[in-house]
């Protein structure tokens, strides 16, 4: 299922604001979860079917580890089809990367060669995703912060022809590119300007913060979304035209209202993106 | 670099836990290698840290993560639900007690992890005792009391273990005339939260029994050889008050009719 007419701007939805999202009632909000932390019974379950009734729902998974290189572990899959089964989202979505290795689940978001090896595998395993869950999913740009050797692809040609492949979406991180591109030393405009518009399912937004030291940026999640973050998200948004966009917050979690305000930006400039915040 | 993807997600690993990882030279040494260990180590230091907040109160924010960051390097997850990381943490916590010297400090963690195992078990039909009226003697000894998924039990012989949690979980003060006694704890998962009582140690006798599947008839003499003045039918109706069991099933040829 595509993203529907109903969904504006969304917030990340935590367990400290389930009152608060469970009463609100915005036009066009809706809620992303990672479904890692509901493949569980109990209050945790019982507590997103409740949001679910009430908001459309998005699942964006941290750990089905697409570009391992290994089959995405069938009884995770399982759990995210009777996730899926039992709260109907609107999107669900993965990141280009990987997470679990020879039986061992490594909380991050791995990096990897762009190789013609990696691609297939990705594609095999993007498939077989859709496949279980009987829908189609989207794939998100990741964070760099590593220079690697041994691409063969440039990123936006391999989410391309991911794309072509699979028939996937994409997710379109900004945050996640602003970071990247600072990292890696590219242009995030230049990236932004190629990246394939009819594919982009969803928009995330995000704060990151610095690492001196190292001259990095890190995609932390824990913070209010950057300037020049808006700056290219309105730039976007002129030449695509508004898609659903997420405010996503993991960390330092702010007041409800906070994220709120945040999303309003978002909701405005997908309305009218010359409008300045 | 010309690794397969497979090759080089085995030595990135190794890289990741700072082992030899020759082949991937050049990307272990930059500084922006450290994001990912970080990031991987505090993902599984916060997991055990959310996991086992009694552990944490007692011991203190700095100890817990020195520690869980040992065991994490040691025990990576093996499942990306990180609610369910730790279960060999209060195992671990016995082996080092010699580092911590808080004798009850692994039987509190046994307690934070069967919380926990409470909280996300699986909704399941609950025992109704409508269901007990009208049945014969023969039938209740033979019928079998199935704990629920959501409940989970502990008995510990050498502390007062409920206690020493409780007041870790809710920061409560320690009570002036508590006896150091052995105590047990039953918790019994619900869609609201996780409800907790003290428990017997007849009563910690019949739920294990019960769930090895012994007959009413059989667990209930298990739980009087293990408590010998126990009210086994005050002890029955508290487990059920506390909905700790599923509806019933029955052995042999006794079947409720």
């Amino acid at each position: 299922m595509n993203a529907d007419a109903r969904m504006g701007a969304g917030i990340s939805l935590k367990a400290e604001h389930y009152d608060q999202a469970l009463a609100c009632n915005l036009e066009g909000l809706w809620f992303e979860v990672h479904p890692e932390n509901y493949m569980v019974g109990g209050p945790r379950l019982a507590w997103l079917n409740r949001i679910a009734e009430r908001h459309p729902v998005s699942l964006h998974g941290v750990a089905l580890s697409l570009a391992a290189d290994a089959a995405p572990d069938q009884d995770h899959l399982q759990r995210l089809r009777a996730l899926c089964d039992q709260t109907e989202p609107v999107l669900v979505s993965e990141h280009l990367a990987w997470s679990t290795w020879q039986g061992h689940y490594h909380p991050d978001l791995l990096p990897f060669p762009r190789s013609n090896e990696a691609l297939q595998r990705i594609a095999e395993n993007i498939q077989r995703c859709q496949e279980v869950l009987g829908r189609r999913i989207s794939i998100e740009n990741p964070s760099h912060y590593l220079q690697l050797q041994g691409h063969d692809w440039d990123e936006i040609d391999f989410l391309g022809e991911l794309t072509r492949r699979t028939g996937c979406g994409l997710l379109l991180d900004i945050n996640n590119v602003y970071v990247s591109a600072h990292n890696l030393g590219f242009s995030a405009t230049a990236y932004l300007d190629r990246f394939p518009a009819q594919t982009i399912t969803e928009i995330h937004l995000a704060g990151h913060s610095d690492d001196d030291q190292a001259n990095l940026l890190i995609d932390s999640h824990d913070a209010q979304v950057a300037e020049p973050v808006w700056a290219l998200y309105r730039q976007l948004v002129s030449r695509v035209g508004p898609r659903p966009t997420l405010i996503e917050r993991d960390d330092k979690l702010p007041p409800f209202t906070e994220l709120l305000a945040e999303r309003s930006i978002a909701q405005s400039i997908m309305t009218c993106p010359g409008v300045l915040p | 670099m010309n690794l397969s993807l497979g090759q080089f997600q085995h030595a990135f690993i190794e890289a990741l836990y700072s082992r030899p990882a020759p082949q991937l030279s050049g990307v272990a040494e930059q500084a922006a290698f450290a994001v990912y260990r970080n990031t991987v180590l505090a993902g599984c230091v916060d997991a055990l840290r959310a996991n086992f907040p009694s552990v944490c109160t007692l011991v203190g924010r700095a100890w817990m993560d020195e520690t869980a960051a040992v065991y994490a390097r040691q025990f990576p997850p093996s499942d990306p639900r990180l609610i369910c990381y730790g279960a060999t943490f209060p195992d671990f916590l016995e082996d080092i007690q010699s580092q911590h010297a808080v004798p009850y400090l692994a039987d509190v963690a046994r307690l934070d992890l069967r919380w926990t195992e409470a909280f996300s078990a699986p909704n399941e039909p609950c025992l109704n005792l409508v269901e007990l009226a009208g049945m014969t003697p023969s039938d209740l000894d033979h019928g079998c009391l199935a704990p629920r998924a959501s409940a989970r039990w502990y008995w510990c012989e050498a502390h007062p273990v409920y206690t020493l949690w409780r007041c870790a979980r809710e920061q409560l003060a320690w009570p002036h005339d508590q006896p150091w006694v052995g105590e047990g704890v039953l918790f019994v998962g619900t869609a609201d939260g996780v409800c907790h009582q003290p428990l017997g140690k007849g009563g910690h006798e019949f739920l294990k029994a019960c769930a090895a599947g012994h007959s009413l008839m059989q667990a209930s003499d298990l739980a009087r050889h293990a408590e010998t003045d126990l009210d086994f039918t005050d002890m029955l109706g508290r487990l059920m008050t506390a909905q700790a069991f599923r509806p019933l099933a029955f052995t042999g040829e006794h079947h409720h009719g």
